[in-house]
């Protein structure tokens, strides 16, 4: 047992707050989305220029003019802002983004984040990715907790290249929630059925 | 006065072309891309292009069809992962390419077009973005150097227009543009309409005139990348 891609984002929907500026990387984080608590006010930021993101349209609501980040048509609310990439890195960039949730490669025990390539297999780009973590006040990462092959992600030291150092704040993968802290990751919550010699077994970087 | 309006995308680009330039070309993903001057620059053959661009379009659609025509010889971009021809070619090393952080690609097209040739970020420190620039504290944090971009050209996409260059962008479809427009030594608007200077509300013009020195009305395709709808 374990959580799965919906339940992770359940999980990663409490560490939203009321009023809160929040942008959601690509993936599981898009999910986040979905469980936003009832009565809660959050404002979703997409990096391509836009505040205040509305949910995906009808067929009839359909415009290519309105996109997320993730490229897909979206729709706009009532409270909606658009603004320019410089504008909107500015917020980004500018601390003015309470929260970002970003999908990850690897983790590092002491913050580090690898996110955005793999040299010789994986070469797309970074996006937004590093002016996100560089900036935004609050990085949490959603992620599963081991690779295909079962290797944990959970590293003493990532492997492949940077998007930043020290960024992460907060880890939620399948087995449970970690944070970042002096000398490695502390595990704070376990994913339904899971035990800590589960996570433990499963994990490389330093659990104190 | 200078007369700004042409006809079609190709007289608009008349006179400014030449291989080896420099093009700041507007757009995010293929939304607000401008789809007219591009194909024009297809059309005109000129080789050895560098593309200041956030993306490099799709194999047959945006930027991507000046890559199937080989006229491209170095991307500055933030995310290229939708196009497999621009993968190909990468990997097969015909062409160059450089990955700029996205925020700091815009800020460096900003910058360029006001006239400041560096600026500092945390973006990028500690990665291999950071390789080779300069460090320096400020309050206790380490930032890097990063540079403004001036291009030969602008080419951007926005929704009106009027003759003096005015421009207003729709949506999502601001994006690049408005950093592009500054940042082109020549900046060529293609707009949906072009209207009767004097209609649009002065108070709500995004690019300003002064920034455009060409402007063209144009066909948009508008394609949509990942149409996503609502799940019933």
């Amino acid at each position: 047992m374990a959580w799965d891609r919906n339940q992770m984002a359940e999980r990663a929907g409490k560490e939203l707050q009321d009023g809160f500026y929040v942008n959601l990387g690509i993936g599981i984080p898009t999910l986040v989305s979905n469980y936003i608590p009832d009565g809660m006010d959050v404002t979703l930021q997409s990096e391509n220029g836009m505040l205040g993101m509305g949910p995906f349209p009808t067929e009839d609501e359909l415009d290519a003019d309105i996109i997320n980040a993730g490229k897909q048509t979206i729709t706009e609310l009532d409270r909606t802002s658009y603004f320019s990439s410089a504008d909107s890195f500015g917020m980004i960039r500018g601390g003015h983004i309470n929260l970002a949730i970003l999908g990850a490669m690897e983790v590092a025990e002491n913050g580090d984040l690898a996110n955005w390539m793999i040299p010789g297999k994986l070469v797309k780009g970074m996006g937004g990715a590093m002016d996100l973590v560089a900036g935004v006040e609050r990085v949490v990462v959603v992620m599963d907790h081991t690779s295909k092959h079962g290797d944990s992600k959970l590293l003493k030291a990532c492997t492949l290249p940077l998007t930043g150092t020290g960024v992460v704040d907060r880890i939620i993968t399948n087995l449970g929630v970690f944070d970042v802290v002096d000398g490695g990751l502390t595990l704070i919550e376990l994913a339904d059925g899971v035990t800590e010699e589960e996570v433990r077994n499963s994990t490389e970087a330093a659990l104190v | 006065m200078a007369q700004k309006v042409y006809e079609s995308a190709a007289a608009a680009l008349d006179g400014v072309l030449s291989d080896g330039m420099s093009v700041a070309a507007g757009g995010f993903g293929l939304c607000g891309i401008p789809e007219n001057l591009l194909n024009a620059i297809r059309d005109a053959g000129i080789k050895d292009m560098t593309f200041y661009s956030n993306n490099a379009g799709v194999d047959d659609f945006g930027i991507g069809i000046l890559l199937q025509t080989k006229q491209v010889k170095k991307m500055v971009s933030s995310y290229v992962g939708e196009n497999a021809e621009f993968m190909r070619q990468y990997l097969s090393g015909e062409l160059e390419l450089e990955f700029n952080p996205q925020g700091t690609l815009a800020e460096r097209l900003r910058a360029g077009g006001a006239g400041i040739p560096g600026f500092y970020t945390k973006t990028g420190v500690g990665t291999v973005i950071a390789e080779g620039k300069e460090h320096k504290d400020f309050d206790g944090e380490t930032y890097i150097l990063e540079r403004g971009i001036k291009a030969d050209i602008g080419i951007v996409k926005a929704w009106k227009g009027d003759a003096q260059g005015n421009l207003i962008y729709r949506k999502t479809a601001r994006n690049f543009n408005p950093l592009c427009a500054m940042a082109g030594k020549i900046t060529i608007a293609e707009v949906e309409e072009i209207v009767p200077t004097g209609s649009l509300d002065p108070d709500l013009i995004h690019t300003p005139g002064i920034f455009v020195q060409r402007i063209v009305q144009g066909q948009h395709e508008k394609r949509i990348e990942q149409r996503t709808l609502k799940v019933a």
